[in-house]
């Protein structure tokens, strides 16, 4: 079935429009809006319904989709937890926090749990150096961890499925 | 030396002191209705006087930045802001953006009409979502009070300001990525010239400045470009005022701190950081973001030939001013201001490996030599890492540095290439420890 957005959303749409000179502009928050309204994920037909909303190809498009990490192209859990890894964090512990979410989600970095709720990946910096070790969880930060926080957040994923 | 200031952190922390009620308590909005009765020219020179040396890490002065923008134009012009804060080691745009917005969006007011700017936008990265709430929460406000819109304060210019959003790549903080990303493609960065200001964003006339270079601008209308610039102890090098410092890895107390410019890494370590964790010894501190070379505590600063110098020579680089020239002028960079620091618990040859990983990974692969490079020097670093790689790997490192420096589009080349350099000269030693029995370090943990 073709891919299209709920009223809110077309109206959302509009308004994202509204903010450049030209069309193409809106590509990376329409595709974010589009992605957030097809369970997480970039389709083929998702694409077809940005390039044809904003006048582009389907190859430009696509070119976008493949550049930026945040866009994904197969479908991830229905939670998604990225683990800092860059050097703040890794001076603060991150490698431990990461060994410790594989063996509790039973998965390595990259893959999804499989029950489908939730995909364990490692981001590079998330500007929280600050309050290392840290990990983003769909768009929350949760910083200063502990593994016992860990443990509690990674819980919640599983058995009740939010954050 | 440490002075505190506090005009940009000093509603951080309090209950709702992001919103427009706390700003104006404390006199927000002042200075934008100032810079928009004076003349545009009279703002830039206003701006000058303060000597903001740019905050997103090439320390270019903002006011001499804004001056290049075309007087006379029939195109839009554009003030772009650079919120796509990734700099490892670098977490201060984020806390003006969550616990200050206000500050930017007067600063982007002010900016706007010094650059002839009808309209700005905000590139924030995606992952900062508490960020991009902030900033619409505060347009909202400032829009309903009639500071920002068709007549900001009564006045015939019109500003409108949008946040726009990135998708996660760290090269789109570079700015003529950042502009190809605003207008929807691949975050890849353009060849210069042109410069932004003669085809920015949407072929017009453009600034990029950084979050916290806008954000300081209110202050600067404030108590006065001379004034501010004179906060500082570099005031007599161009270098003015106050800056957000950060610092991060093995403190105890990591954080950002506002205070003038002139404090030294010393006092950001020990006086507001609260010292190295569990008291061990300081191996090496990057001075402003991992692009930024590293260096070990006993690094005597020895520039000969020039006077600004005179005071610093003989002296610890940890007793230096973190000064945008003052770094420069020992071959290092000041970055970010946000300091990462390695205490004797840290492997510095995993150190080393985490960051060649960082920058292979954000590699944006338009230019070949920054593409290839990056994936050698990562694959030479897992083999010495794994106890397989051998001396002549190692002295390759250096020659594969150097071929990228300077032969890139963009800057990511020298700020990959710069720490490639700076940890094989100065932890030679327990690198070629890892080529010869394994390493110290055989948790292979970067902290011990
Ligand atoms: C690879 C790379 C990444 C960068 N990332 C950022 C960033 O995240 N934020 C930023 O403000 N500047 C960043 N810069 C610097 C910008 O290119 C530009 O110099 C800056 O936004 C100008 O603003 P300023 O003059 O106010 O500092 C980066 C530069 C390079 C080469
Ligand atoms: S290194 Fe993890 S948030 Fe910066």
């Amino acid at each position: 079935m073709a891919f299209a957005l709920s009223a809110e959303r077309e109206n959302e749409l509009d308004q994202i429009l509204s903010r450049y000179p030209n069309k193409m502009a809106a590509c990376i928050p329409v595709l974010h809006l589009c992605q957030d309204a097809n369970e997480g994920w970039v389709s083929a037909d998702v694409i077809a319904f940005v390039a044809g909303r904003l006048e582009l190809s389907t190859a430009q498009v696509k070119g976008v989709v493949t550049f930026y990490t945040l866009f994904n192209e197969e479908k991830p859990g229905k939670h998604q937890v990225w683990v800092c890894r860059t050097l703040s964090c890794a001076l603060r512990g991150s490698e431990d926090i990461l060994r410790h979410c594989e063996k509790k989600l039973g998965v390595k970095q990259g893959e999804t749990t499989r029950d489908g709720k939730v995909t364990l990946r490692t981001a590079e910096c998330l500007a929280s150096c600050g309050t290392a070790p840290m990990m983003q969880v769909d768009k929350k930060y949760y910083e200063n961890l502990s593994m016992t926080e860990v443990d509690r957040i990674l819980d919640r994923l599983l058995y009740d499925g939010d954050a | 030396m440490l002075k505190r200031t506090d005009y940009l952190t000093k509603n951080y922390g309090k209950p709702d002191g992001w919103k427009l009620a706390a700003y104006e308590a404390a006199g927000g909005y002042r200075s934008a209705r100032k810079a928009l009765g004076m003349s545009k020219d009279a703002v830039i020179d206003e701006a000058k006087k303060a000597h903001v040396r740019g905050r997103g890490g090439a320390g270019f002065d903002c006011g001499v930045k804004w001056s290049f923008m075309p007087k006379e134009s029939t195109k839009p012009h554009y003030l772009v802001i650079n919120a796509d804060e990734g700099e490892p080691g670098t977490f201060k745009d984020r806390t003006i953006m969550e616990q200050n917005p206000h500050s930017l969006i007067e600063g982007c007011i002010i900016g706007c009409y010094a650059i002839g700017a009808h309209a700005c936008y905000i590139y924030v990265r995606d992952e900062l979502h508490l960020s991009k709430e902030r900033l619409w929460g505060a347009i909202a406000e400032a829009k309903a009070k009639g500071h920002l819109g068709a007549r900001p304060f009564g006045k015939d210019y019109a500003v409108e300001i949008y946040v726009h959003t990135g998708a996660g790549a760290y090269i789109c903080g570079e700015e003529t990525a950042l502009l190809n990303s605003l207008e929807g493609r691949r975050g890849e960065p353009r060849l210069k010239p042109p410069f932004p200001a003669q085809y920015g964003a949407f072929g017009c006339p453009s600034t990029v400045n950084n979050v916290e270079t806008i954000a300081i601008m209110p202050t600067v209308f404030e108590i006065g470009g001379d004034a501010f610039s004179k906060l500082s102890e570099l005031h007599g090098i161009n270098d003015g005022g106050c800056r957000l410092f950060g610092v991060s890895g093995h403190v105890k107390n990591p954080g950002i701190f506002e205070a003038a410019v002139g404090l030294t890494l010393r006092e950001l370590i020990f006086d507001l950081g609260g010292g190295v964790l569990d008291d061990r010894a300081i191996i090496g501190v990057i001075p402003g973001g991992s692009s930024c070379p590293i260096h070990k505590p006993d690094e005597i600063v020895d520039v000969a030939g020039d006077p600004r110098f005179e005071p610093y020579n003989g002296k610890s680089v940890l007793d230096l001013p973190l000064g945008v020239d003052t770094f420069r002028g020992i071959g290092s960079m000041l970055g970010t201001a946000c300091a990462i620091v390695l205490s004797d618990a840290a492997d510095p040859v995993l150190a080393y490996h985490n960051v060649m990983r960082f920058y292979r990974h954000e590699s944006c692969g338009q230019c070949t030599p920054c593409r290839e490079g990056m994936g050698w020097i990562e694959r030479i670093l897992d083999k010495i890492v794994a106890g397989t790689g051998t001396i002549e790997e190692l002295d390759q490192l250096s020659d594969i540095a150097n071929s990228v420096m300077g032969n890139t589009i963009c800057a990511f080349g020298e700020g990959a290439a710069q720490p490639a350099l700076a940890f094989v000269r100065r932890y030679r030693k327990e690198l070629e420890d890892y080529v010869h029995n394994g390493g110290k370090n055989q948790t292979g943990t970067l902290t011990t």
